[in-house]
């Protein structure tokens, strides 16, 4: 866009006076808080005190122990589990109603109806798992009543597959919403001479829907990974305690007041989901989807 | 495609609609759970048959001590939120607007708000509580729970700015300035306007992100609690159904917010559609 001519000193100041109290924030609240993790990590510890220097035992406690690379074996197999449901859910949600729902206004209203609980609470949502899917859950109680089984099922809850179940049903919103934008641009000329010069449903979606959604499915990618990796919580509450993540071992160290310890895994932890951001974003441009 | 070619349905699309039925049940069933559970019966315990019907635990989270601070946290909460909402709103929109330049930093200012939206929230808050600590300042709901809320409500608001713009004709702009509208007055009466709708949702978010924020404000939060974090503690001490009664009063907190938001949003977009009706037609502006 070409601004209005002012005087050029106003032209070129405009926009930077414009971003700047993102940028403040942003510097404040992201930036320094994110280098003193760094730092932190490579100071040392003696009992609860924090002692400025630059020693590098935490890192050796990290990769000397066992336990972190089973921490992050676990956390990783979530992210890819849970990446693959949610990618399989976001894509056919949004494909039934970009090219399955033919009017505007019931797409819109059913795309509401799936984004509505993103603004409730997390943990809310995470903890009405547990009246469903416990011994004496809904779900237990109806299986017992048509006859599927007679004796509860007892892996349902506290276990690996309910911390995957809350994980999907908190985060495949954050794998719809972005497939669902970039496939609602998809012009319908391209399809419908897809189809007229032949094409079969599975080549179309293959070669023209899965291609032109992909920038909406690495942004969905990165969202998903990232918030699993990230988390503590569900896996705290929805594995009663039997399985863990590498953030819910730090919020451990955390609550005992071990910084050093905790900043040094989260420095290796933001490594490697900026690693797997980076991969993301060498197979598609995604700053060309979000900026328009 | 398929569904436009003949006049009946494909089976594809029943199998998908099946599909998309079965996961808004799997969105909204468990959630319905824990509001039937949260009228327990005063006997009655965290999970099905109910005994009886009542609004025991309600009254519990006003009256009893032991559900913590319910009342003082909420207010707390929506305080928060409403600060959070205003900032940003204010800042989305300029950063939306500094966007539509060309100017150095630009990139480096958009992978800086990805990368604070993607930082897992435990690890901000670890390191906003550090930047607290060193600073000698103590950590407040107001000031470094504020701070954190915002690396994640800034960077939603500057994504729904863009879509928001991507659709904006700049005609209307151009037309405002043609006829003599100093840039203040184009922003304030043409601009700002049309993009109420979207406005609105950026409001949206930074309400409900903010109100039912809880890894970013773990840490930072100071001596006290906001209401998801008076919930975090209770999902680990309280076995009752008070801790029901406290997940349906802030749904349906959420839910008012989110009707009353949609609902403007929705008058906006009727009311322009009629006036657009009313008069020759011109230039579709944004949607």
């Amino acid at each position: 866009m070409r601004p209005q001519p002012l005087g050029t000193s106003r032209v070129t100041r405009t926009p930077y006076l414009l971003v700047a109290p993102l940028t403040v924030v942003l510097i404040v609240f992201f930036g320094i808080p994110l280098v003193l993790v760094v730092v932190v990590s490579f100071f040392d510890l003696d009992k609860f005190d924090i002692i400025p220097t630059f020693v590098l035992t935490n890192y050796a406690e990290v990769f000397g122990s066992s336990l972190t690379y089973a921490l992050y074996a676990k956390t990783i197999t979530y992210a890819l589990i849970v990446w693959a449901i949610t990618l399989v859910i976001g894509f056919t949600v949004s494909y039934f109603l970009v090219f399955h729902v033919r009017s505007v206004l019931v797409q819109m209203a059913l795309f509401l109806l799936c984004t509505v609980p993103f603004w409730t609470s997390n943990v809310i949502r995470m903890i009405s798992w547990i009246p469903f899917l416990g011994r004496h859950g809904l779900f237990n109680q109806s299986l017992i009543a048509v006859g599927i089984t007679d004796h509860p099922l007892e892996f349902l809850l506290f276990s690996n597959f309910s911390v995957v179940i809350a994980y999907v049903h908190l985060f495949s919103l954050f794998m719809i919403v972005p497939i669902f934008n970039s496939m609602a641009r998809i012009d319908r000329a391209v399809i419908e001479a897809a189809v007229d010069g032949g094409a079969s449903r599975a080549r179309v979606i293959t070669e023209i829907v899965i291609p032109l959604s992909k920038t909406g499915i690495a942004l969905g990618s990165i969202f998903v990974i990232a918030l699993v990796m990230g988390d503590f919580f569900v896996v705290k509450i929805m594995s009663g305690g039997q399985s863990s993540s590498v953030v819910a071992a730090m919020s451990n160290e955390i609550a005992i007041l071990q910084y050093p310890p905790a900043a040094a895994n989260a420095v290796c932890l933001l490594i490697i989901v900026m690693l797997m951001v980076a991969a993301i974003m060498r197979l598609v441009d995604v700053r060309r989807e979000l900026s328009g | 495609m398929t569904a436009r070619s003949s006049n009946g349905r494909p089976w594809t699309f029943y199998a998908l609609a099946a599909f998309f039925t079965l996961f808004v049940l799997f969105l909204y069933g468990p959630m319905s759970a824990i509001f039937i559970l949260s009228f327990q019966g005063p006997t009655g315990g965290l999970t099905f048959p109910m005994n009886g019907v009542s609004l025991h635990w309600f009254k519990a989270l006003v009256v009893q001590q032991r559900s913590g601070d319910f009342v003082g946290s909420f207010s707390r909460s929506i305080v928060l939120a409403i600060i959070v909402l205003a900032i940003t709103v204010v800042i989305s929109i300029m950063a939306g607007l500094a966007f539509r330049y060309r100017f150095r930093g630009a990139t480096a200012v958009f992978y800086m708000a990805i990368a604070s939206l993607i930082m897992p929230g435990l690890l901000l808050g670890l390191g906003v509580g550090l930047m607290f600590q060193f600073a000698h300042v103590s950590p407040a709901w107001f000031s470094s729970a504020l701070g954190a809320q915002l690396t994640w409500t800034l960077p939603f608001g500057l994504l729904i700015m863009f879509a928001v713009f991507s659709r904006f004709n700049r005609a209307y702009e151009e037309a405002a300035r043609d006829l003599g509208a100093s840039p203040w007055q184009t922003l304030r009466l043409v601009v700002l306007p049309i993009l109420l709708p979207g406005i609105i949702g950026v409001a949206l978010f930074g309400f409900t992100l903010s109100y039912d924020e809880f890894p970013r404000t773990l840490i930072p939060i100071g001596s006290r609690n906001t209401l998801p974090l008076e919930i975090w503690a209770m999902t680990t001490d309280v076995t009752s159904p008070a801790l029901y009664a406290l997940g349906t009063l802030t749904t349906a907190v959420s839910f008012v917010v989110i009707a009353v938001a949609l609902t403007s949003i929705a008058v906006i977009q009727r009311r322009r559609a009629r006036r657009q009706r009313d008069r020759t037609p011109g230039p579709l502006g944004d949607a």
